[in-house]
């Protein structure tokens, strides 16, 4: 791939099978991911008959996920405080939004899973479609960057040769480099 | 982009200065790409490049910056938008 180009008010690029195929499984891992938060939440006869869904009012155990899935309210570090005063405030607001959260993330992936074609190619996208590209990119970088420790714009001390991590970070360091010329292309 | 609905709206924030009990606010975060924030402040909140470029200059060497403002409601829709990007967005009462 040699970065994404704008022609007729598309924005267009080449991907190799290896490319698609990197980009689809994992847009597709983290839109399992999604589903499965999605299929947590409770159930409730009234959400049913009203259509207001209501989501879990606790964050996500695995960090990844919460880091997808952040508080309305910021929790000081050090002391555990919350800029708002009602202990259960960031708990409602979670049940609130998330259910629509989910569903604009799991939408956002699925743009990317119809339009990266399997074996790879030819890439079409309309601005619409770019900008699911720009946001399901950035939650994978999210997902690995949050998996890898990505600390204060920089990336981790290169791993040993037969450290795992090794290859995540050059499909983070690439993947970075793929939604950087995507944003270039669309805001031109 | 912006619609004349989102101007309208826009207008009536700027009037009721002194009835803004709300902030959104963007932490910094080591995974944001500086070019990707600027390109969604612009997209969710119609800012000028210039002044969304400044926005995300104030998040990345500040560590935070507030983006918006307005009433409970708007800001809680700002936020949720923002989530929807993928920025670390939270939100306060304005001090």
């Amino acid at each position: 791939m040699n970065g994404w180009t704008r022609k007729n008010g598309h924005v267009v690029a080449e991907l190799s099978q290896q490319e698609a195929a990197v980009i689809r499984g994992l847009v597709g891992q983290i839109k399992d991911m999604l589903v499965a938060r999605a299929e947590e939440a409770p159930q409730d006869e009234l959400a049913e008959l009203t259509g207001i869904r209501t989501g879990p009012s606790t964050p996500p155990e695995d960090r990844v996920l919460g880091r997808l899935l952040p508080d309305f309210y910021r929790t000081d570090p050090e002391t555990g405080e919350t800029d708002e005063e009602r202990p259960d405030a960031a708990g409602a607001m979670r049940s609130l939004y998330e259910p629509e959260l989910l569903d604009r993330k799991t939408g956002t992936a699925s743009v990317v899973l119809e339009t990266c074609p399997r074996e790879g190619g030819r890439v079409v996208l309309s601005g619409e479609q770019a900008d699911s590209w720009l946001n399901a990119l950035n939650d994978v970088r999210l997902a690995l960057g949050t998996a890898l420790d990505v600390q204060d714009d920089e990336l981790p001390e290169d791993p040993p040769e037969d450290d795992l991590r090794r290859e995540h970070l050059g499909v983070y360091q690439w993947l970075t480099w793929v939604q950087d010329s995507l944003v270039e292309a669309v805001a031109s | 982009m912006t619609s004349p609905a989102e101007l309208e709206r826009a207008q009536q924030d700027e009037l009721g200065n002194e009835d803004r009990p709300w902030v959104t606010v963007v932490w910094n975060d080591p995974v944001n790409l500086m070019s990707y924030v600027t390109y969604v402040l612009q997209k969710i909140f119609g800012y000028s490049r210039d002044h969304a470029t400044k926005l995300m200059l104030d998040v990345h060497h500040k560590g935070r910056a507030a983006v918006s403002s307005g009433s409970k409601e708007k800001v809680e829709g700002d936020v949720a938008k923002l989530h929807a990007a993928g920025l670390w967005a939270t939100m306060q009462k304005d001090s």
